[in-house]
């Protein structure tokens, strides 16, 4: 099960980061995680809002180089290891990790976390297999 | 459509007409303006030593500097009374440069005008929305004079206001676009934003493009936003000789015809000042032989370019100048290397995943000039991979090209200045007084 993240091109400059929290702002659609590299010129800036589709369109008709990609969200125990288990689960079948970022921490004892690997549909396979619990964005939503 | 029967005559008949008018002016001129005379009588040249075409070289080159030395009207040849217009160029140093035109310049313009816009194709059926900027600028009164001679209806909207502009395009079912190349790309992209299907919703069918370069790749970055059936000729001219109109392409888009009864066009080395032989590639001079109020004597136009004599397939007979390489004043040299901004914009059209508008920054780090280039990313991605992929293309491909590495940087679309006028697209920002 993947769920969709919004990934937007945005070159290193003051306030291009504000004009797209802006679109996004004023489409209505809330944002609940996102990650930002430190990179010198430009980056990507990955997003999980509730509503994927709206602000996309709504950054590229603003002029932004938006996309939606597939990405895992998965659910985990908070507990010291957790993270761990299960990425020796990937790494034992040769799924390659190429990001990953924390989405929430939840009062009650679990925590999500974004991922994007190699091969998706692969990957969720396998952690669905091992007992994961993968989160779509109607369930990110709903936390 | 072949607008005038001078366009065909036989190589002799032209040059008859091109030596009588040369003398002619050269009479005039040297009676009439006074830094003519001088320059005439410095150079040991008198009006009645040009007794064939070939005599011309004997003649000084006029530049801008006389023009501007000579501001606003010491290098008229006719009375204040007789003037019935003046124009003046855009002058980004110092003092713009003025030019003046009597009744009889203007209905020469026109005439120019008139066959340049035929040879692109344009004809008495044609909505022609003329989208240069009017005002003291030649383009778009030049244009705007020669298409309503012709017959077609004008649609002078000027420049800016673009979603205006194509409000007017598609409720006027306008069939002829007149712009710089990259107004008119940005027109199609406001139009894009707008929901207008341009293959659809709009009828241009004929683009007449000046004032800028036009490169092979912009041609096909034209025909791909407003067809494949968009006929998109380039014309050339420029204040100082006249306005547009000084020649154009027919529809073999094999060079630009040269209105040659008007000019004599000529190619020298831009270093010796050596006439160049038939063939090469050099800058480009014009001489004015009927025109009165400012009847210009081998101006030095800093375009490179050359000639070509063959009779062209659509009838013409006139000498065809290539499609210009580049300015002379444009050129940059760039730790030693001659760079023209037409080369990297060659460079950019060619590369997938990036617009057409792009930006130079050219500065000094130490003793090393840096090459910076700046494009908009259009193509959406997830992946760094990619975005370095691109920037890898077009770095190495200015390095076949250019023998130089550039520093490339993606920017976001839309971000880049766009333009209705001429096209600024390069920031030298080295020190002049440096090393």
């Amino acid at each position: 099960m993947q769920a969709k993240q919004l990934s937007v091109f945005i070159e290193n400059r003051e306030g291009r980061l504000d004009e797209v929290l802006a679109v996004i702002k004023s489409a209505g659609v809330n944002i609940l995680s996102l990650s930002l590299a430190d990179t010198s010129e430009y980056g990507l800036l990955r997003l999980i809002v509730s509503n994927p589709a709206a602000a996309d369109a709504a950054l590229k008709a603003n002029g932004f180089s938006s996309m939606l990609t597939g990405v895992l969200v998965v659910r985990l125990d908070n507990k010291v290891g957790s993270l761990q288990d299960f990425l020796g689960i990937l790494a034992k079948e040769n799924i390659n990790l190429e990001y990953m970022y924390g989405l929430t921490i939840e009062n009650g004892g679990k925590a999500s976390l974004v991922i994007k690997a190699s091969d998706l549909e692969k990957a969720a396979s396998i952690l669905l297999s091992a007992g994961a619990e993968l989160l779509s964005n109607e369930d990110i939503a709903k936390l | 459509m072949i607008w005038s029967k001078n366009e065909t005559l036989p190589r002799s008949e032209i040059e008859a007409i091109q030596l009588e008018r040369l003398q002619e002016t050269v009479h005039r001129v040297y009676e009439k303006v006074l830094p003519y005379r001088k320059k005439m009588d410095e150079a040991g040249v008198k009006p009645d030593d040009i007794k064939t075409l070939k005599d011309l070289a004997k003649l000084p080159f006029t530049t801008k500097a006389d023009l501007r030395d000579n501001y606003p009207f010491g290098l008229f040849a006719v009375p204040r009374n007789e003037l019935v217009r003046v124009h003046a160029s855009s002058g980004t140093t110092g003092k713009p440069t003025v030019v003046g035109y009597t009744k009889n310049d203007l209905d020469m313009w026109t005439e120019c005008v008139s066959r340049i816009a035929a040879m692109g194709g344009a004809t008495a059926d044609d909505m022609a929305q003329i989208c240069f900027g009017y005002g003291m600028f030649t383009g778009a009164l030049g244009l705007h004079y020669g298409l309503e001679n012709i017959g077609a209806t004008i649609v002078p909207s000027s420049t800016g206001n673009s979603e205006k502009q194509i409000m007017f395009m598609k409720d006027f079912e306008t069939t002829l676009l007149v712009a710089t190349p990259s107004y008119a790309l940005r027109l199609a992209e406001v139009a894009t934003q707008m929901g207008v299907d341009i293959k659809k919703d709009l009828k241009v069918r004929i683009a007449l493009v000046g004032s800028e370069l036009l490169t092979d790749a912009m041609r096909k970055e034209m025909h791909k936003v407003w067809g494949e059936n968009c006929l998109v000729t380039s014309n050339y001219g420029m204040s100082e000789l006249m306005g547009p109109g000084v020649s154009g392409e027919c529809e073999y888009l094999n060079g630009m015809h040269i209105n040659e009864d008007y000019f004599i066009p000529e190619i020298i080395n831009s270093e010796t000042g050596e006439v160049l032989p038939i063939g090469e590639k050099g800058e480009l001079v014009v001489t004015c032989i009927k025109k009165e109020a400012l009847p210009l004597i081998r101006y030095r136009t800093k375009d490179v370019t050359r000639l070509m004599y063959e009779p062209c397939k659509c009838g013409r007979t006139t000498c065809r100048m290539e499609n210009l390489d580049g300015r002379t004043d444009d050129m940059l040299k760039i730790r030693g290397v001659n760079v023209f901004p037409s080369q990297i914009e060659e460079v950019l059209l060619h590369t997938e995943g990036i617009g057409p508008h792009y930006e130079i920054i050219v500065t000094r780090e130490g003793h090393a000039d840096k090459l910076e280039i700046r494009v908009e990313l259009l193509k959406a991605t997830d992946d760094y991979k990619e975005l370095k992929a691109i920037e890898n293309a077009i770095r190495s491909k200015l390095r076949v090209v250019l023998g130089l590495d550039a520093k490339i940087s993606l920017v976001s679309p839309n971000t880049l200045q766009r333009f209705e006028g001429k096209a600024k697209r390069v920031k030298d920002l080295r020190d002049k007084e440096g090393v």
